[in-house]
């Protein structure tokens, strides 16, 4: 059992988790998953380890389906039934000169581990971060902090540039050296940013989400094509050289249990409802 | 179906009826009574130079513990064997006893092998409907003993180290002990109750487990080295691929993941459990060993019709035969000397395009080669294709250990006792031999915990 220490919500849909896991605090690299079960009934999900603190590893997710939502209920307090990990290979930290880590959504959540460990290097370090709107914008102050610059940028507008962080990371690169790239966020996101660093030949790499059991490679269940081999994204990833991955099979391949998660993410909320109006919360 | 035997016949153990237990994934054999169990242990000949023990490899006592059966002293029969097999329930149902204790039983030969697997089975589950009496240990070492993996090598290294006084740690990265007992040996033939019932008992004896401790990350390797010993058994957890077009596709499986998701997640139970698995009507397993038969037999429960697809010819199946007729029983089809060379389907699996085999020359091991019939392609319509086609150790620790020596399939090389190329370091188990069976992995620990052991006694004399 892994207690939970701290929890809050840090933007629409997007919460943080302070869990007590020394094992996996303690060991802990930029780029690394845990996995974790909130309870006997429970799935095993992977999510990155976004900061560490002693004991304390923090995690941050999107509520997107029925595990997720109930991770966003548990409060100071509470346990987590599993918290495996650190998992999966660290990012490859070099002394590569500029670097800029790009994060949307959710994937920002990656971006401040990342970033500090570049400028701990000693590369100079630019960030850009990009979300729908101002509400879904998280860890700004953060990554303003771990980065010599910070790029901020919104589909809307509603709060720094107009536009998608891959607009910002072409402007980026038109106008310096930039010798690597690490862009983390929804696969799609993904695919269209490391475009724009491909005609440069600039090392890029990409923190690939695809569906997980273990974690281990026992089961293959995450298996991607990366430069048209097969690769187990929980043990020879999750980074990968972005112009190497096959994002459309990654897409599909996040889509084998579509109807079962929504069908799962409604009784959920049914029996929340049943519960008495946020009786899950309160 | 419980009738009496009569006095020197071989009793059967009950099973259910295959229509009835295809729609449940409650156990198939129902165990000997107690007078089964006497009628059988009268059968054997208490010989004074006992075959049967030689083909035990963690060497129970098996005349002495089925006299006392014989006597009706089923919990004295008990403590007999867990001298030896502190997993006595676990092994009387998944031994392959046909080529351990039983092939050598010297009954073999004229009649039937007395049915020691069953007997050991009765006696573990009389033990445990009573209450497990937990084995004694010796007086503490001070040494400290670090066990990766509580898979049947793990668990029987812990148990060993842990009776011989020392402080045993176990590491297993998931999310609960037992390795291939949990995740992979469906509960219809080993339900895990009986499996968590026998872990208990190391824990009685001051066995600690860490769950969730994945070593060569949660615990690193330095770390492991820190103390007096260290035990590997990892087993051979890594799913091979077929590596022909399709395999990418949503609804293919290795046969750990789909096994995983239905024994350790209970994927069979969502959304009451949260893993999903596909609901397949159709369903391929490819492969022709134990695992291909669970997986096949797991499906025909979640309600597919399935189709296994070998390569080889029935007798060349590598499963053992008594799970072969059962599947068969259980509805599972056959589709023999033919091999997968795609699988079908743009998003989805829609469906296995085979070519038949042809039988030709012997390979190595003397079995016949098979060789794809030109032209001969068909296709089987499937929503969901499962590989069982082999797996091999685990890579992920053993490239982290510095010094330690492994092989081309990345099986960790030790000798006779379990000794790597590292000092202090040993191994047993599936991490050593690949894929193999539970007992040949609790034999080779049991060897490898007593070598432990003599070290550390001799380490401490030297102190
Ligand atoms: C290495 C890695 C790190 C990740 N880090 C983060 C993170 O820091 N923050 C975050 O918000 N999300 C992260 N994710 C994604 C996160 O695991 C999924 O959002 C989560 O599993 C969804 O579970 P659910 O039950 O809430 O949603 P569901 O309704 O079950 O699924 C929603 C979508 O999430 C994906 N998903 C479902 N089950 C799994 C699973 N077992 N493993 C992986 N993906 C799954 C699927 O693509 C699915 O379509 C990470 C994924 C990976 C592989
Ligand atoms: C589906 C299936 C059916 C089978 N049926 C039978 C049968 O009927 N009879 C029979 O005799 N044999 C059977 N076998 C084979 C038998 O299960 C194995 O030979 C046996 O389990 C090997 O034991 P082990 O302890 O070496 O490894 P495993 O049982 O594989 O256990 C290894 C454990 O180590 C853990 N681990 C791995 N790496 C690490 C790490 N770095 N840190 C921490 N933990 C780690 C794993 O999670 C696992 O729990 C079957 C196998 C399968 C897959
Ligand atoms: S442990 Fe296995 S081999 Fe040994 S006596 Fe029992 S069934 Fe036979
Ligand atoms: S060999 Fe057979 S008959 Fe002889 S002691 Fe062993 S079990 Fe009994
Ligand atoms: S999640 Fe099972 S092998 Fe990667």
């Amino acid at each position: 059992m892994y207690r939970v220490i701290e929890a809050g919500q840090l933007a629409d849909r997007i919460f943080q988790i302070w869990v007590e896991a020394p094992h996996v605090a303690r060991h802990a690299l930029a780029g690394q998953f845990l996995v974790i079960r909130i309870d006997e009934h429970g799935e095993r999900i992977p999510l990155t380890v976004s900061a560490v603190s002693g004991d304390l590893v923090r995690i941050i997710f999107m509520a997107v389906g029925k595990t997720t939502h109930q991770l966003s209920t548990l409060k100071a307090g509470d346990f987590i039934r599993d918290v495996a990990g650190p998992l999966g290979r660290p990012s490859e930290i070099g002394m590569f000169g500029t670097c800029v880590v790009v994060g949307g959504g959710a994937g920002i959540a990656s971006c401040p581990i990342i970033a500090r460990a570049a400028r701990a290097a000693g590369n100079h370090v630019i960030g850009i971060i990009g979300a729908r709107n101002a509400g879904f914008l998280i860890l700004e102050d953060e990554m303003r902090e771990a980065c010599d610059d910070l790029f901020v940028a919104t589909d809307d507008g509603s709060r720094g540039f107009h536009g998608f962080a891959a607009d910002v990371l072409k402007e980026v690169i038109e106008g310096r050296k930039v010798d690597c790239v690490w862009i983390i966020g929804p696969a799609i996101m993904m695919k269209v940013t490391s475009e724009v660093t491909r005609p440069k030949g600039i090392r890029t790499f990409v923190s690939l989400n695809p569906i997980m059991v273990d974690g281990t490679g026992m089961c293959g269940s995450c298996r991607v094509q990366v430069g048209g081999e097969t690769k187990f994204a929980c043990v020879d990833g999750p980074e990968f050289n972005a112009h190497e991955v096959d994002f459309d099979l990654l897409m599909q391949r996040q889509r084998t249990y579509f109807d079962e998660e929504k069908a799962s993410l409604e009784r959920y909320h049914e029996r929340a409802c049943r519960c008495g109006e946020g009786g899950h919360h309160g | 179906m419980s009738a009496r035997a009569g006095a020197g016949k071989a009793v059967t153990m009950g099973e259910r009826p295959a229509r009835e237990r295809v729609r449940d994934f409650s156990e198939v054999d129902c165990g000997l009574s107690a007078e089964e169990a006497v009628a059988e242990a009268e059968r054997c000949l208490q010989c004074k130079k006992p075959s049967c023990i030689k083909g035990c490899p963690v060497e129970i006592d098996i005349p002495l513990f089925i006299a006392r059966i014989a006597e009706r002293d089923f919990l004295g029969a008990a403590r007999i064997i867990k001298e030896a097999n502190l997993l006595p329930a676990v092994c009387g149902r998944v031994c392959p006893q046909e080529v351990q204790c039983e092939g050598a039983c010297i009954l073999g030969g004229k009649e039937r092998p007395v049915r020691i697997g069953d007997l050991e089975r009765f006696v573990a589950d009389r033990e445990r409907e009573q209450g497990l009496v937990i084995p004694p240990v010796a007086e503490p070492t001070g040494k400290r003993v670090a066990v990766v993996g509580s898979g049947p090598a793990g668990l029987t290294a812990a148990a060993e180290l842990a009776r011989a006084g020392h402080n045993v740690t176990v590491f297993e990265s998931l999310h609960e002990p037992g390795g291939v007992l949990m995740y992979g040996i469906p509960s219809f033939r080993l339900p895990k109750d009986v499996v968590q019932a026998e872990i208990d008992q190391l824990r009685g004896m001051g066995v600690e487990i860490l769950t969730n401790h994945l070593a060569g990350a949660s615990i690193p390797v330095a770390d492991l080295h820190a103390y007096d010993a260290v035990f590997i058994g990892t087993g051979a957890g890594l799913p091979f691929f077929m590596n022909i077009p399709g395999e990418q596709l949503n609804g293919v499986y290795s046969a750990n993941e789909f096994l995983t998701r239905v024994n350790l997640m209970h994927a069979d139970r969502f959304p009451e459990y949260d893993t999903p698995v596909r609901h397949a009507g159709r369903v391929v397993v490819v492969g022709g060993g134990n695992v291909a038969m669970d997986a096949a037999r797991v499906a025909r429960r979640l309600g597919a019709r399935v189709t296994l697809v070998y390569r080889r010819r029935e007798e060349d199946l590598p499963a053992r035969r008594a799970e072969v007729i059962r599947a068969q029983q259980e509805g599972v089809e056959f589709e023999l000397c033919a091999n997968p060379v795609r699988i079908l389907g743009s998003h989805f699996v829609t469906g296995v395009e085979c070519v038949r085999m042809e039988m030709c020359s012997l390979d190595d091991s003397g079995r016949p080669e098979p060789s794809p019939l030109k032209g001969s392609n068909f296709t089987i319509d499937a929503d969901m294709v499962i590989q069982a086609i082999g797996q091999g150790p685990n890579p992920l620790l053993i490239r982290k250990i510095e010094g330690i020596t492994y092989g081309r399939k990345g099986n960790i090389l030790v000798d006779e006792e379990g000794r790597s190329s590292l000092e202090k370091v040993f191994a047993a188990g599936d991490v050593a031999t690949g894929a193999a069976t539970v007992i040949l992995a609790m034999g080779g620990a049991k060897k490898a915990a007593r070598a432990i052991d003599r070290m550390l006694r001799e380490d401490q004399r030297d102190h």
